[in-house]
């Protein structure tokens, strides 16, 4: 199970990479392999302001429809437009182009609060 | 996972092996998916594919007046059947809402197997032994034995290396006693796909042996064990229902559109006196099948169903058709808006989606 060093994560199976200001979040391998199949992704608008561990964006796979939450507080500037067209992204490159939002985030403080890499793995068994 | 204890098919262990992805599924614990459920449903439409039905009851009436006693219990006509033939048919409850829907087997001339849904196996098994009439033995044989479905175009192809070329297989609806490599079998040739297929009982004492044996001999044709999630997708596309979801005590076959496996030329079963007056009368609402007719969100059970800003329904059943990559579903809607052509909308999280309801089935192999 690929779970790269340089990202932090959350419970709920967010990765995070810090950019600036901004962090840019998705889904692990390991949410994707436990999906399959991702058929659909309902992004958030550009400007929602979204609450920590508050639901943003939508992943369905055939079976089941699964909430993406931000992990921390922030503002949504850019989604991930290609999912739309090619929501199996999240599946073939989920930490590259399966990308789903970024966030300008208000605290960087806050990011203090989630996994690194070595606690998440723990975390998945 | 919840605690509660859950029951295993003989096949449990098979299935970890495989990788299965297991899931709670009433009192049971099943494999929902192993390489993926689009995998899996192209496996079936394309090749072959099993599924562990161990879970499926199997209840075995028999005597000389069983034939007589289930003609009152169910909607079809068992006099229709030869021995060795099966049909679809409805267990009623006195206000003609579906209690069950099973497939019954004339495996002999006063013997009936009658194969039920797991979720009702148990309701099943007390309604009928309630209703009992002297001379007809009834017995629930489920946790004796288990059960696979083999379902794809290579199914005759893989019974000709699993029985030898000089067996054929049973026609359709039709059941039969065998034998391969020393274990005894039961062949119906059936099956919720709408691909050609099997479904193969045994003893749970054989069931890994003959679930190895169907993968070494299949290998060749691209045979892959298929879930739970694959077989909604398969029977969804051709709006087969499923009991819980689609059909429920609250409706009734004529509601369902599955009047031909109901008899009203029988002049006694239980819940007749409702269908009678539904096929006289015509039904308010009806179950119609759907597909949307743009990307986007998958529609899923319990999905509001509109038209001209009314909301007339809600969603039974609902996926991505991984045939037809589109999303599809089935809805009770009031019946002068159940005609194939009429546009609707699903309500997807608070949005509304366009959709049409289709004729059934929605998928034709081409």
């Amino acid at each position: 199970m690929n779970i790269p060093d340089d990202l932090l994560y959350t419970e709920s199976h967010e990765w995070i990479k810090g950019e600036g200001d901004n962090i840019r979040v998705g889904i692990t391998d390991h949410a994707q392999a436990e999906l399959t199949d991702v058929v659909y992704v309902e992004l958030p608008k550009i400007g929602a302001e979204a609450e920590a561990r508050g639901q943003i964006a939508v992943v369905e796979s055939v079976k089941a429809a699964s909430d993406i939450y931000a992990p921390v507080k922030g503002t949504v500037v850019e989604v991930n437009k290609a999912l739309e067209g090619n929501p199996a992204l999240i599946n073939t490159d989920p930490f590259g182009e399966g990308w789903i939002f970024v966030l300008k985030i208000d605290r960087a403080d806050d990011l203090k609060q989630l996994k690194d890499a070595a606690t998440y793995r723990q975390a998945i068994g | 996972m919840s605690d509660a204890a859950q029951k295993k098919t003989p096949l449990y262990e098979e299935h970890l092996r495989l990788g299965a992805k297991m899931i709670p599924f009433g009192d049971w614990i099943m494999p929902v998916q192993y390489s993926g459920i689009m995998d899996e449903h192209q496996a079936v439409r394309n090749h072959v594919g099993v599924f562990d039905i161990s879970h499926m009851g199997q209840l075995v009436a028999s005597g000389p007046v069983t034939a007589g006693w289930l003609n009152e219990m169910l909607t079809n006509n068992i006099e229709k059947l030869e021995a060795g033939a099966g049909q679809y048919t409805f267990l009623l409850n006195e206000h003609g809402g579906i209690i069950d829907d099973l497939i019954v087997y004339r495996t002999n001339p006063e013997e009936f197997l009658l194969v039920v849904n797991a979720s009702r196996a148990e309701e099943d098994f007390a309604w009928l032994k309630e209703h009992l009439q002297d001379g007809v033995d009834l017995r629930d044989r489920s946790a004796g034995y288990g059960g696979v479905a083999i379902q794809g175009p290579r199914v005759v192809d893989l019974f000709h290396t699993l029985l030898g070329g000089n067996i054929d297989l049973p026609a359709r609806n039709h059941i039969v006693d065998l034998e391969t490599t020393g274990m005894p079998i039961t062949i119906a040739r059936t099956g919720y796909t709408g691909e050609d297929g099997v479904e193969v009982f045994f003893r749970a004492a054989d069931a890994t042996e003959f679930w190895n044996t169907v993968f070494d001999q299949g290998a060749p044709l691209g045979i892959k064990p298929c879930g739970l999630g694959a077989r909604d997708t398969l029977r969804l596309e051709m709006c087969y229902p499923l009991n819980g979801s689609d059909l429920s005590p609250e409706h009734n076959p004529i509601e369902a559109g599955l009047g031909f496996f109901v008899d009203l030329k029988k002049t006694k079963f239980i819940g007749r006196q409702t269908l009678v007056q539904a096929k006289e009368d015509g039904t308010a609402n009806r179950l119609a099948a759907f597909r949307m007719k743009s990307k986007g969100p998958p529609p899923r059970p319990h999905y509001g169903v509109w038209l001209a800003g009314e909301r007339i329904g809600e969603t039974t059943s609902g996926t991505l058709s991984p045939s037809l990559n589109q999303g599809i579903g089935m809805a009770y809607v009031p019946t002068q808006h159940a005609r194939p052509g009429t546009e609707i909308e699903i309500e997807i999280r608070g949005q509304k989606f366009p959709a049409v309801i289709e004729k059934k089935p929605l998928y034709q192999k081409t």
